[in-house]
């Protein structure tokens, strides 16, 4: 069981599925936050992303995923000549990392064994050019929360602390999980979400079996189940690598962007960042459908994801913003 | 199965497939009874709630690298797959389960928790109660009912080599899902849980296909306490019909009549108020439940200021704490000459230094967080006639034990058809105070716009890293909806919903109540909101900011 469960085999889930799929496409798109119950596959499917994804080519060693020599930042003390394929890195931060363990820190070892001053980099270095995954999000304190949101929007970890000067990328996608009954999100930190998805658990009983007949079929008759989904998983990934190319490509009519920001002043919005997430998600979108051309559709596709974590919260309203959304985006855009 | 005999089966099921069940939620106290469960138990190594990282995860040995002169790593306990027993697991804080959690989402692993809860509030974090397969409550067992657990190990040694072998009715799956689902079971991993647990007790019962008994007794283990989580049972909490009001409380029925006969913008002096002795007893329970309750955002919380540097103190660096370079180097110091004497290295190391463990410092800071003390004061007509004014002696006290304290006070109004900000959160003592004596009374009860506005306060100073607290008083006649017009269904049903609003988002609350007689209404909104509750009897006004001190300080 050293693979985890493939992504393709994940039940229903069709939102989630999407955003992720997304956010390979285009990780500028910025992040997915999944809220929802327990036991729903918020941790399985980040595992199986993990999987799905390309492999990047990267340094060897280098404790930041460098693409090029050139790259390696100089407080690497050791000289690095190789390039390697890696996976692309997936990085689980656990509530109540410490400071040092989530942005890196003096090298206690080092200082106190050799006597040198080097630098410890810590989970966001290793983000870089990845994945950072962090479950119970709702959870994480305060004061880590200021950092990620800091080098989420920068994009560059700094390090000031004990006598230490330092700076490296930290270009990551954040996926965040947790469950809205425990805690609710800053919206600072929700603003750096690109995409949010709720999650729930299947209503009805034949989906509910379909999971436990796939998830017990990975469990006790592994080779075979995996045998059976791996090429899903490799079209998938297939049509991501298309996707990608594809992007740059894509034609923007003028009266997509217009859409865009005609839906955006009737749900009320914060700040400018919902059209451009909005817009970003559906050319990712449109290029996985193998489009050239971002059409009204494909903003449909998105704007649920996009936009429902953006707006002013009513504490009155105990629809969701998600249905507001649907609701607006049917009057706006017919 | 009586009550022993599950338990005797749910520890042959954790023998059989450590792995497959992930697990057994132990509910008891400590006592004989735990302890013939706990002696049958394949594990050995036990953490605690207060465990750090490096001991779970794994980290540099310091004492063996100093001495070595290399770099020399302990290993975590969780970097490993072996058992662990988790003590007083219904004081877990969120952190450490989130990392349990994870843990046990890996194959292989496998944890008991001990919890010991007294109150149904003290429970293990739902994240593990949702992960772990198992579940006994030894509440009910007598010691005359339980007898020594011996597992064979010849039959379990069986059981295991037949595991793989077991084979599962054809529509046991599908059974157990619809049994899950029927229960309201949210979680997928209930029956994945329950399938693993047939398997394990079919292997040990020597059945090749599980029989329909051994399905139903691993149902039974593993998926009949999960009705009740939590999260579920609030649920349905909250989808109950309101009771019928109490027709007792026939006067309420006219409240705009009521409201008009008083006379209107009633200025009172401060006079005393009191309580009876118990009430401290009944808050410190209140607060217990509150604290422990392993999700609750907000449990603990650290301020926004990093506080004042204290001395550095000796230790080991680990989740936390940071080592203070500094200090450390100072306490070597002195010893320097002597170490090197003593079989120090070559001569050519001279430079290099020694440093013991016992010579490390770390830093330490008074991690003081800044509280707010929001005051949602009813100043309506009916509540300005009766005890506004023991009200508004209890604020003055708590003000002056703020000020003290450098505590935020914020200061809100209730009356007429609104709410209204008097005093957005402030420090100055001297404001507060002419406000507060300026606050006028009279009008109808908007409890539901004071409630929301409280809230609105609330998430504000939260979000710039205060800790707020609610502290409501009222005479809970709410009877002015939240859109301004006089109606008493619609103002209790807006006040339930925002409280829901306030319970959901966590933030401590405090509900005084200064009608004439205590009303079942706003015990109610008390229960709702999850907050201690305190009738306002006649009395001194000290004693009722001393209780008012002691529910706050949870």
């Amino acid at each position: 069981m050293s693979q985890p469960f493939p992504f393709s085999a994940i039940v229903g889930q069709v939102a989630m599925k999407q955003a992720m799929v997304l956010t390979a496409i285009d990780p500028g798109i910025g992040g997915v936050l999944v809220f929802g119950d327990r036991g729903t596959g918020k941790s399985t499917a980040v595992r199986a992303l993990a999987a799905l994804l390309p492999e990047i080519t990267a340094v060897d060693g280098c404790p930041v995923n460098s693409a090029r020599l050139e790259d390696v930042p100089d407080w690497v003390g050791a000289k690095l000549t190789k390039l390697v394929k890696r996976p692309t890195p997936v990085v689980d931060l656990p509530l109540g990392a410490t400071e040092d363990r989530v942005v890196g820190a003096l090298d206690i070892e080092r200082a106190l064994t050799r006597g040198e001053k080097a630098f410890e980099p810590g989970l966001l270095a290793r983000a870089n050019r990845g994945y950072l995954y962090i479950d119970e999000v709702n959870l994480l304190e305060d004061h880590i929360v200021d950092l990620l949101l800091d080098v989420a929007q920068s994009g560059e970890n700094v390090v000031e602390r004990e006598g230490l000067s330092i700076r490296h990328p930290a270009r990551f996608v954040l996926i965040g999980s947790g469950n809205p009954e425990e805690g609710e999100l800053r919206p600072q930190l929700l603003d750096r979400f690109g995409l949010s998805v709720e999650v729930t658990s299947p209503r009805d009983v034949e989906t509910r079996v379909e999971v436990m007949r796939r998830r017990d079929a990975y469990e006790n008759d592994n080779v075979a189940f995996m045998k059976k989904w791996r090429a899903k998983d490799s079209a998938l990934r297939k049509a991501i690598l298309a996707a990608r190319a594809a992007v740059p490509g894509l034609k923007t009519p003028g009266s997509v962007l217009h859409d865009c920001a005609s839906l955006c002043i009737a749900l009320g919005s914060d700040g400018l960042r919902g059209e451009l997430t909005l817009l970003r998600a559906a050319r990712a979108q449109a290029a996985y459908d193998g489009a050239d051309t971002v059409t009204r559709a494909h903003l449909k596709a998105v704007a649920a994801s996009a936009l429902s974590h953006r707006l002013r919260r009513d504490p009155l309203d105990e629809a969701g913003s998600g249905a507001r959304v649907a609701r607006i985006l049917a009057e706006t855009l017919p | 199965m009586t009550p022993w005999e599950r338990a005797e089966t749910a520890l042959a099921v954790l023998a059989v497939d450590p792995a497959g069940v992930k697990g057994l939620w132990l509910r008891g106290r400590a006592g004989p009874v735990r302890d013939r469960v706990t002696a049958a138990l394949p594990v050995s190594r036990r953490v605690h709630p207060g465990i750090d990282d490096t001991s779970l995860f794994g980290g540099v040995d310091l004492a063996a690298t100093l001495s070595a002169g290399h770099l020399i790593r302990s290993k975590g306990l969780l970097s490993q797959t072996a058992p662990l027993i988790l003590t007083m697991a219904e004081r877990c804080p969120p952190g450490l389960s989130a990392r349990v959690s994870r843990w046990l989402d890996e194959p292989g692993p496998c944890l008991v928790a001990l919890d010991e809860g007294a109150e149904p509030e003290e429970t293990l974090p739902s994240a593990l109660a949702d992960r772990l397969g198992l579940f006994l409550d030894l509440g009910d067992l007598v010691w005359s009912e339980t007898k020594p657990v011996t597992l064979d190990p010849g039959q379990i040694a069986l059981a295991r080599r037949l595991l793989p072998e077991v084979k599962l009715p054809a529509n046991a799956l599908e059974s157990l899902t619809s049994v899950a689902f029927a229960m309201g079971i949210a979680s997928l991993r209930a029956p994945l849980l329950a399938l693993a647990a047939a398997r394990a007790l079919a292997a040990w019962r020597g059945e090749a296909v599980a029989s329909d008994a051994t399905l139903r007794h691993a149902a039974e283990l593993t998926l009949a306490h999960r009705g009740d989580l939590p999260q579920n049972a609030q649920d349905r909490d909250t989808g109950e019909p309101p009771p019928p009001p109490d027709p007792g409380e026939g006067q309420d029925n006219q409240p705009q009549t009521e409201d008009d006969r008083l006379p209107d913008e009633i200025l009172l002096e401060a006079v005393r108020a009191a309580l009876p002795p118990d009430l401290l007893a009944q808050l410190a329970v209140g607060k217990a439940a509150r604290s422990a309750k392993g999700t609750g955002s907000g449990a603990i919380r650290k301020g926004n200021h990093r506080g004042r540097p204290l001395p550095p103190l000796p230790g080991t660096p680990g989740s936390g704490k940071r080592i203070d370079l500094v200090a450390t180097l100072r306490a070597a110091a002195p010893w320097q000459p002597l170490r090197r004497k003593s079989g120090g290295p070559a001569p050519s190391d001279q430079l290099r230094l020694e440093i013991r463990k016992s010579d490390l410092r770390l830093k330490r800071y008074q991690d003081s967080s800044d509280r707010v003390l929001i005051f949602a004061v009813d100043a309506s007509g009916s509540s300005a006639f009766a005890r506004l004014a023991e009200a508004k002696g209890a604020v003055e006290l708590l003000l002056a034990q703020a000020y003290a304290r450098r505590d935020h006070v914020a200061l809100i109004a209730f009356r007429g058809q609104t709410a209204e900000l008097i005093l957005p959160p402030t420090r100055s003592l001297v404001q507060t105070k002419r406000r507060l004596a300026a606050l006028p009374g009279g009008g109808g009860t908007p409890l539901a716009a004071g409630l929301r506005m409280a809230y609105e306060l609330a998430r504000q100073t939260r979000a710039r890293g205060m800790t707020p607290t609610v502290a409501l008083l009222t005479d809970g006649r709410g009877n002015v909806a939240l859109d301004g017009t006089p109606n008493r269904e619609m103002a209790e049903a807006d006040s339930l919903l925002i409280a829901r609003a306030i319970r959901a988002a966590g933030l401590p609350a405090l509900v005084i109540d200064i009608a004439n007689r205590p009303q079942t209404a706003l015990r109610r909104m008390a229960l709702t909101l999850d907050a201690p509750y305190l009738a306002l009897p006649r009395a001194d006004a000290h004693r009722l900011s001393a209780v008012l001190q002691a529910a706050l300080e949870a």
